[in-house]
């Protein structure tokens, strides 16, 4: 079998397999607890809490050394990265709410000065003896190859918590998503709801760190909640779809990346989302590309269909090429324009409901029901055939359409 | 402030402060039209447009061919917001990390990293390293010999920053009317949409000469920090501007000096990250601006509003 099924089918050893699973974990508890991040609109906070992890882990680093501990402690450097992370967090939500700036401005400028004061503590490190090994440039880009098996049981225990958190959370969180004036008169406490989320998304940061890396954990956190709404327009349901597409490309990427030498798994991971979200953007069923173009065409040879037959009833020449094109090929007219007996049918039957129409709109003044008159709604769709009846007798007898007498 | 200032702290200091100034001036416009992160996504794609211009042309130095990055990219997030009808900032995060993830991987599997570009560099820069070899003092600024071995990026910092500044004078009145009022411009028959694109490839230029030469922080941070902190002292945009080029400058010299000489006075050898530092200190001085800028609160919010 070739290398990338083993990795997929968890044979390609001990160590790949670890990774494999640490990272469907935590791209289900990543795409999951950023639906909510995306929902609101804030999906690039996220962006800003990456970035501002890595003074924290700088700072616990120095701390863990002076105190005389092994610097390189997973926990003590993930603690570091949350505490500055939720500082940033806090700093973006003080600027928007007390300053005239807008929270992207607040946003950048958290992110800017937080991801260069961590460099700053980086170039300290490195100078420091104990620092030639840290290793911390592996907090930039992730570093899977080295994966301990306690690491993975943090992936592990620390995602399947949040997951938990996002399915504790996912009632008021939606609420404050969709309307958050609307949950505030329910009796919610918004800005705590807002808190809590962001809290979610440094977890999640937080045990990324070390897989995927801080600048790359974004995208696990965007990517696919954003894939998932193109599939569902329920807030049930995208949170567990964005989960799926989450964990699917973590766990798919590190296949990956275990099954060739030097491709690093972060990057993989990123864009097996990125493939995911691209496949959805072409051909999700209603919000696609592909379903987009469909549905545009539909209702463009629907529009030139009954334009044409009005203007067949009428017996008005047509010009639009188009519009003949599809006559023809549907059997309406022949190739000298003259209509088929389908074609005289069926355009007086679009005349006869023009007329109806026109009835309809004199005894339902109030445009309730008329107000639906599109051209293209059949008439039986929105009356009922007693009051159709009702219309033809107001119309009277048929009488011969002008040009077919 | 004699022979060894000149020779290693002069040149940095200076394209230091050019690529603050550059990154900073667009800067206003871009955090008045609420879109103060397109420089954050713009410094992502630069690495996917370093490494790409690396394996086709084989050089590092491929401006243009960064800028087509910067403007593809520019262009996916617009297609992404489009065509699936995405809010703008996740757009951009599905773009930006996407594309430096490609990036990524594309230096992992090429040879480039070799030729010293990895994304360290990339995002450090390597402001410290551009020192003046030949200067032997002040006078050596009046030496053709001497002039002629200043490192590269100075010159084309120098140029990128008069470049902006010119744009941002030909274009000033444009500029203003259409980010306070688009539909007023509009009326007056200016290209609002053509401008709006300017804007962001002057940043993208503009990040894309400060990225060669000192690392996407200063770029991330320069491009927000400063025209940020300027907005919080004036209601003028004159004003606001000069504020943002003080601002950056100010960021720009007390950060590489904290950085070159600030640890000696704690007694260590070794200098810091001069484009963190820079990044930080701009960080520091929007942040005294939010606690004491005289217009920080929103207009029109009293005082108990804002408590609450």
């Amino acid at each position: 079998m070739n290398p990338f099924f083993d990795a997929l089918l968890l044979n390609a050893g001990y160590n790949a397999a670890l990774v494999a699973v640490g990272a469907g974990l935590l791209g289900f508890a990543a795409g999951s607890s950023g639906t909510f991040l995306f929902l609101r609109k804030r999906a690039l906070l996220s962006d800003a809490t990456a970035h501002a992890t890595l003074p924290g882990v700088g700072i616990a680093f120095i701390i863990m050394v002076s105190l005389g501990y092994d610097g390189r402690s997973l926990i003590g450097l993930l603690l570091g990265s949350a505490v500055t992370a939720w500082i940033g967090l806090l700093m973006i939500e003080w600027i928007a709410r007390r300053t005239r700036l807008a929270e992207d401005a607040a946003i950048g400028a958290v992110l800017g000065s937080f991801f260069g004061l961590g460099i700053v503590l980086l170039t300290i490190i490195q100078t420091m003896s104990a620092g030639r090994q840290a290793g911390l440039e592996g907090f930039l880009l992730g570093s899977a190859a080295g994966m301990l098996y306690q690491d993975a049981v943090v992936i592990a225990i620390g995602g399947s918590l949040a997951v938990f958190a996002t399915w504790l959370l996912r009632r008021p969180m939606t609420l404050v998503a969709f309307d958050a004036e609307f949950a505030a008169a329910m009796g919610y406490n918004v800005r705590r709801i807002d808190l809590l989320m962001m809290g979610l998304v440094v977890a999640v940061t937080v045990i990324g760190l070390k897989l995927v890396g801080l600048i790359l954990i974004v995208a696990m956190l965007i990517i696919p909640p954003v894939t998932a709404r193109f599939w569902t327009d329920r807030s049930d349901r995208i949170i567990w779809i964005a989960g799926v597409f989450g964990g699917l490309s973590g766990y798919v990427g590190a296949a990956f990346s275990a099954s060739a030498p030097a491709m690093p798994t972060g990057p993989l991971i990123v864009l097996t989302a990125a493939a995911i979200f691209l496949f959805s953007l072409v051909f999700a069923p209603v919000r696609g590309v592909a379903a987009v173009v469909v549905r545009h065409h539909r209702f463009q040879r629907r529009v030139h269909r009954r334009q044409g037959l009005l203007s067949l009833s009428r017996a008005e020449p047509i010009r639009e090429k188009f519009t003949l094109r599809l006559l023809l090929r549907s059997g309406l007219i022949r190739p000298d324009g003259v209509p088929t007996d389908t074609g005289r049918a069926q355009a007086a039957k679009v005349a006869r409901d023009e007329r109806r129409w026109d009835i309809a709109r004199e005894i339902h003044q109030d445009a309730g029901l008329t107000g639906r008159y599109d051209g293209l709604t059949p008439i039986e769709e929105v009356f009922t055939p007693d009051e159709i009846r009702d219309f033809d007798r107001r119309l009277g007898p048929p009488v011969a359409v002008r040009g077919f007498a | 402030m004699g022979a060894d200032f000149v020779q290693f702290s002069l040149t940095p200091i200076l394209i230091g402060t050019f690529a603050a100034i550059a990154c900073a001036l667009p800067g206003n416009f871009l955090i008045l039209r609420r879109q103060a992160l397109i420089g954050d996504a713009i410094s992502h794609v630069v690495l996917p447009g370093i490494v790409a211009a690396f394996l086709i042309t084989g050089t590092l130095a491929a401006i243009p061919m960064l800028l087509g990055a910067a403007v593809i990219a520019v262009i996916l997030i617009e297609a992404v917001k489009r065509l699936g009808g995405i809010e703008p900032g996740a757009a951009m995060g599905v773009v930006f990390t996407t594309l430096f993830a490609g990036g990524v991987l594309l230096l992992e599997q090429s040879d480039a990293s070799s030729v010293h570009l990895d994304v360290e560099h990339a995002l450090m820069g390597n402001l410290e390293s551009l020192i003046w070899f030949k200067a032997t003092g002040w006078e050596s600024l009046l030496d053709p010999v001497a002039l002629a071995t200043l490192p590269h990026e100075l010159p084309r910092m120098a140029v990128v920053c008069v470049l902006v500044i010119i744009l941002m004078l030909v274009f000033w009145r444009w500029l203003k009317i259409s980010t306070f009022d688009e539909g007023f411009a509009q009326a007056l028959g200016i290209p609002v949409a053509a401008l709006g694109i300017g804007l962001v490839i002057t940043a993208a230029i503009a990040a894309v000469a400060a990225f060669d030469a000192v690392g996407s922080i200063i770029v991330i941070a320069m491009f927000i920090c400063p025209p940020a902190a300027a907005r919080l002292m004036t209601n003028q945009l004159e004003v606001q501007v000069w504020w943002s080029v003080f601002f950056a400058v100010l960021s720009a010299v007390m950060g590489y000096v904290f950085a070159g000489y600030g640890p000696l006075w704690f007694g260590s050898q070794n200098a810091v990250s001069a484009a963190g530092m820079i990044a930080t200190v701009s960080g520091i001085v929007l942040g005294l601006a939010c606690l004491y800028g005289p217009h920080r609160s929103r207009v029109g919010v009293g005082r108990e509003d804002t408590a609450t």
